[in-house]
């Protein structure tokens, strides 16, 4: 049966027919939806699988994988930036190898519609050398983590599932497949060496994954998700990975003229490869995200074969890949008929209006004027959007918990005020760790976690820490007398104001809650009652 | 055949339901169908846009070429501006007329009516006052989905009944409000 589904919505549904038991995440664009499908999704709660929203990333992936070493099949997505997070975990499973079937999906953001950077993820399925899968539409991404649980078991390791943010948030015609039930609990053999990670467990896992890279390349090369397509003009080849294939097939409806490699599973499939540069004078790659393929090809020297692409420039070297990119890499015209007037002027988003962390940033610009030099430290989330008028807030906005942190790195420096401003959700996420370094130095910074109860920036995803943010400071250590709540509301102004200035002058470690729920999620519950 | 549309407008105006509706219609008619939005960030009074292609062969590009949009239809007439480099030669641009003013720098209305003025094939009607009129103030998207009608290449009698099945589980009476809006916009000069 066809079905339309947004790349996100074809992964999950993908992952519930697989006989799914688990997905483990934190919200992040553009990752959000297929955690959300699951959620939503009436098969997923008649089988009670399991899609509760995580802290964050690493502990989403060290979750997961402990559902696969009981052998279910489990599934842990995020946005790019958030396998930084999950880093640690992530290598790890590498070394360590699965039981039930496990895939992580990376969302990319080539472009950065809505992240602080572009790194392309690609780059860590290499680094932890396992095998991974970049689809070029819904259909083969559906295809890709329905089979891809039956390949991760056959091999024993994890699959890193990469799609950027035109496959996330793009809908297509995608045919499901027939259900399979869940997998029961399964005790591994001889899982301590597997699982303990011991140096002398360790390095024999090392050379196990080692010994392995040969089954990947000879999967890659067997796959049906890589493909070669014969053409008759060779004096060019082309490899199009991931969505840049249909970027190349938009041009090309009625068959390609230059032979074209379409590559979608990794690690590079060495024999399609080797073909192509045989066959081909010079070569073009085009890729979504970093030149990945095109640095492995080339070489750092860039001796012998003759490659073009983002590092020659015949791609630009940022910026997610667009037909009209891939038409200029070709030589092919790009014609536009009607010019952007010079009147239409840039639409940035904005806090909404009524929300909480306006009244916050209200307070705290009032409060600082009365400072030489003052400097904010914020964090990952809507309130970062105090950066633009008519707040300009904001001095630092780095990674998710950096406010913290940062705060107290410029105080130990000679700042004052430093001030940091996160959100209960981000706090959670990052910010707690952080928070103790300070507890422990009682460190001259003021902490303002601008609390509206849920995960804003996102949608409005459950918190973890919702309703147990002042408690969860107290447990770590915050001074009573230095801890307080407000409720962020025009009438509380002058009393925020004065709180503000107090906990700045204080010579120790201050943290305010300002606390009103979103006003979104409240929209949207009232409308639900 | 093939037609490519581009959605504009603010986020919160509803142009996703557009897409919504026409992606319906689409694929009950056995067209296929690609629609690439963009989430997140521009939820928030920023811009939004969505490339919406259908077709009756298999469709490659998520993404529509510049230069070869067959319809723009946007919600806000500024927003309608910023993607005329996708516009085909002869295509059309369907807009609204009442500005959603929530940056300082908007530009004079007047400049933005001119701007319009000057392309060849246009539909510029305030869906606003129509909605007004019909007393469903937030019907808007319909009816401009109703005004573009006559160049999505779909039967009307077949966008109506997307409509049916998007707004069905809201009941008889929000369905009947946005055929009404649908058909106003239709009427719309």
């Amino acid at each position: 049966m066809k079905k339309i589904f947004l790349g996100d919505e074809a992964i999950a549904q993908a992952a519930i027919d697989a006989g799914l038991s688990g997905v483990y995440s934190y919200p992040g664009t553009p990752s959000t939806e297929i955690t959300e499908y699951i959620q939503q999704s009436k098969t997923a709660q008649e089988r009670g699988i399991h899609s509760k929203w995580c802290c964050n990333e690493k502990t989403a992936v060290e979750t997961a994988l402990g559902m696969s070493y009981a052998g279910k099949r489990v599934l842990s997505c995020m946005k790019h930036v958030g396998l930084n997070v999950a880093a640690d975990a992530f290598m790890n499973s590498a070394m360590s190898g699965i039981n039930g079937g496990m895939i992580v999906v990376t969302a990319d953001d080539p472009s950065m519609h809505s992240s602080q950077n572009e790194q392309d993820n690609r780059m860590y399925g290499h680094f932890a050398m396992l095998p991974m899968f970049e689809p070029s539409d819904q259909q083969e991404a559906y295809n890709m983590v329905y089979e891809g649980y039956d390949f991760s078991e056959a091999v024993g390791y994890p699959i890193l599932l990469r799609i950027t943010t035109r496959m996330a948030h793009s809908r297509s015609g995608v045919n499901v497949r027939e259900p399979k039930p869940e997998k029961s609990l399964k005790t591994l053999e001889n899982s301590r060496a597997q699982f303990v990670l011991l140096p002398a467990n360790a390095r024999k896992r090392f050379k196990q994954l080692i010994a392995k890279q040969q089954v990947f390349v000879e999967a890659s090369e067997q796959s049906k998700f890589n493909r070669y397509y014969e053409a008759p003009d060779t004096k060019l080849g082309i490899v199009a990975c991931g969505i840049a294939f249909n970027y190349l097939h938009e041009m090309y409806p009625d068959g390609f003229l230059n032979p074209v490699l379409k590559i979608s599973q990794y690690p590079l499939p060495k024999k399609q490869l080797l073909k192509l540069a045989e066959t081909c004078d010079e070569l073009l790659i085009l890729e979504d995200g970093f030149p990945f393929v095109e640095e492995q090809l080339k070489g750092y020297l860039g001796i012998g074969l003759k490659i073009h692409g983002r590092l020659d420039g015949t791609v630009p070297r940022d910026g997610e890949l667009t037909p009209d990119i891939v038409k200029r890499a070709l030589g092919l015209p790009v014609q536009s008929y009607f010019a952007i007037p010079e009147i239409v002027e840039m639409r940035p988003p904005a806090l909404c209006a009524g929300c909480g962390h306006r009244d916050v940033y209200e307070a705290l610009n009032e409060v600082l004027k009365l400072y030489e030099s003052p400097k904010v430290f914020s964090d990952i989330g809507c309130y970062t959007l105090g950066a633009l008028p008519p707040f300009r807030a904001i001095d630092t906005c780095i990674d998710m918990g950096a406010s913290i942190t940062m705060a107290k790195g410029a105080s130990d420096a000679g700042i004052h005020p430093s001030v940091a401003v996160i959100g209960d959700s981000t706090f959670t996420h990052s910010g707690m760790t952080g928070l103790l370094d300070c507890v422990n130095e009682n460190s001259n910074i003021l902490i303002i976690i601008s609390d509206n109860e849920t995960t804003g920036m996102t949608g409005g995803q459950d918190s973890a820490g919702t309703g147990r943010i002042h408690d969860i400071c107290k447990g770590l250590g915050v001074d009573p007398a230095h801890l307080r709540e407000i409720v962020p509301l025009k009438k509380n102004f002058d009393a925020m104001k004065a709180m503000i200035q107090e906990e700045i002058e204080y010579r120790g470690l201050s943290v305010i809650v300002p606390c009103r729920e979103c006003i979104q999620t409240h929209a949207r519950k009232a409308k639900k009652h | 055949m093939k037609t490519d549309i581009i959605l504009s407008g603010v986020g919160g105006q509803g142009i996703l339901s557009i897409a919504a509706i026409i992606g319906e219609a689409a694929v009950n008619d056995g067209l296929y169908l690609k629609q690439s939005e963009i989430h997140g960030m521009s939820q928030r009074g920023g811009d939004v846009q969505s490339h919406l292609r259908i077709s009756d062969r298999p469709i490659a590009s998520d993404l529509i070429p510049l230069g070869s949009a067959d319809i723009i239809i946007s919600l806000e007439p500024m927003e309608s501006l910023r993607y005329l480099p996708y516009l085909k030669e002869d295509g059309w641009l369907v807009t609204n007329s009442k500005p959603f003013e929530n940056i300082p720098n908007y530009p004079a209305i007047e400049e933005v009516m001119n701007e319009l003025d000057a392309l060849p094939h246009k539909v510029i009607i305030d869906i606003d006052r129509i909605a007004g009129e019909l007393g469903t103030p937030r019907s808007g998207n319909i009816i401009m989905l109703g005004a573009a009608s006559p160049y999505i290449g779909i039967a009307s009698s077949k966008l109506e009944a997307g409509i049916r099945n998007i707004f069905g589980r809201k009941g008889e009476q929000v369905v009947e409000a946005n055929l009404k809006a649908f058909d106003a916009g239709r009427k719309a000069k």
